[in-house]
């Protein structure tokens, strides 16, 4: 690991100030992605800012009906609370197929949204790649492909975004709410939040330097059917070759988004239409304009069945 | 340099180190206790399991800094050679381990795991999300599914982890 000054925020605002006044500087919560990446040299922070005590793991009812979710929340807390497993099912479930318990005990809200790619090319320091240093190239294009995206790549970057918890969010439409370093805030569609990779795979949320997540909102519950099947190369702990995040309701309407086929959560609403009619009919609409390889080109037929099995599921 | 505090099996202990410094690394080269042990060191084969304010963690993805003033059990704080804690003796009487390397941190993950099915934690195995989990081998393999035995012990150790429970194996 680079060498790297650490202090602890006092503040969210304290935070972000720190991290506009700091370059190189990251925020650090649960770490488990991050210190992972920096034994590999693959992240190099000058400067590390601690928010893990600043108070922001409470879970809240919303004015609105919804729930308010602290950024520092930890994955098996948010999974276990009693409103996310009664009113929103589908993200208890993804939180549950993500990682491990340990994993789980300290991974935390934000940081689960701002994970990095599990790309090969990302973790291999020997390789180009765009993500890891921009204008270097993509040695996954041509390469070893299997794991990585069908959908809405680009020319320089055809990495996934590995969360589960981040998929279950999209079909929710959550709303991550952040602070500046003026100590304004905001608050972020999860449509608008992840990126596609572009001419610039490096920047991978709509997030400005400095700013900083300081909780997920989701809406009043929406009812109906709640599922999250991932389909993996192991049984447990292990990342998604395509996961489904699916509310269905009594009408066969409703919502899915797709994890392990593109850069962020995949969701198209306007393909939403055709659920009642359908995985086939859905899946094709949702996975319209595809771009697989030979190695990966098996995801569509899995996502596919993936949803047809959601649906048969949801009908009981 | 920075300075850190922090309550590793009942005892006070204060240390000086670098930030960079592992909670494992602090634990096995400062403090010397090399119960819990570096296997991978990125998170992917839980020899590092211990105990922070009482939640399993993966004591190789996160800085000693980051826990000043917590309290941290180890495979060393749980029990001792001759008054072993009745996971261990769980693992013993069932064989559960081979080379042994694994061992500490799949006892720390066990005991976590009892603890969390009687905290009603769910699990993806659980069948209904708003009831309370079971105490099942299918539950236990998932929430043990963190930590990897390469000698292949994972019957033995599903045994040694349902005794524990209070169920026959």
């Amino acid at each position: 690991m680079r060498p790297f000054t650490y202090e602890r925020a006092a503040s969210p605002a304290d935070a972000a100030r720190a991290a506009s006044r700091q370059p190189g500087a990251r925020f650090i919560a649960g770490g488990t992605n991050l210190l992972d990446l920096m034994k590999l040299q693959i992240e190099t922070p000058a400067h590390l800012i601690d928010v893990n005590r600043l108070g922001l793991d409470r879970i809240e009812p919303t004015p609105e009906g919804g729930l308010r979710i602290g950024a520092l929340v930890r994955n098996t807390d948010l999974a276990a609370d009693a409103r996310v497993r009664h009113d929103y099912g589908v993200l208890a479930r993804a939180l549950l197929a993500g990682a491990s318990g340990q994993l789980r005990n300290k991974a935390t809200t934000a940081g689960n949204l701002l994970q990095r790619t599990r790309c090969p090319y990302f973790y291999d320091t020997a390789q180009p790649c765009n993500k890891r240093q921009p204008g270097s190239g993509c040695a996954a294009i041509g390469g070893v492909t299997r794991q990585l995206a069908v959908i809405g790549a680009s020319e320089a970057c055809i990495a996934t975004h590995p969360s589960d918890m981040a998929v279950a969010m999209r079909a929710l439409d959550a709303v991550v709410e952040t602070v500046r370093a003026d100590g304004a805030t905001r608050r972020i569609p999860i449509a608008e939040f992840h990126r596609l990779p572009g001419e610039t795979p490096h920047v991978e949320t709509a997030l400005e330097a400095g700013e900083l997540i300081t909780a997920v909102t989701l809406p009043p519950p929406l009812g109906g059917h709640h599922a999250y099947r991932k389909v993996r190369d192991r049984a447990s702990y292990a990342f998604a070759l395509v996961s489904v995040a699916a509310v269905v309701q009594r009408d066969g309407s409703g919502r899915v988004a797709l994890g392990g086929v593109a850069h962020r959560p995949w969701r198209v609403e306007a393909a939403e239409a055709e659920l009642p009619r359908g995985a086939k009919r859905a899946m094709a609409a949702i996975l319209d304009g595809a771009r697989p390889t030979h190695e990966n080109a098996f995801k569509l037929t899995l996502a596919e069945r993936t949803l047809a099995s959601v649906l048969a599921e949801a009908r009981g | 340099m920075s300075r850190v505090t922090l309550r590793v099996n009942g005892e006070e202990r204060s240390l000086e180190l670098d930030p960079r410094t592992t909670l494992l690394d602090a634990l096995r080269e400062q403090l010397q206790l090399t119960g819990s042990k570096k296997g991978c060191d990125h998170g992917q084969c839980g020899a590092c399991t211990v105990m922070v304010e009482g939640r399993r963690i993966y004591s190789c993805l996160t800085l000693a800094v980051m826990h000043d003033g917590e309290a941290v059990t180890t495979i060393e704080g749980l029990g001792r050679p001759d008054a072993l804690h009745p996971m261990q003796a769980a693992f013993v009487k069932h064989d559960g381990y081979q080379c042994g390397y694994c061992t500490p941190g799949q006892i720390c993950a066990s005991v976590a795991t009892l603890q969390e099915i009687e905290a009603g934690i769910p699990s993806h195995v659980t069948a209904d999300l708003t009831a309370a989990p079971q105490l099942t081998a299918e539950e236990i393999r998932e929430r043990m599914s963190g930590n990897i035995c390469r000698c292949g012990a994972y019957s033995n150790i599903v045994e040694a982890i349902t005794e524990v429970a209070g169920r026959p194996a």
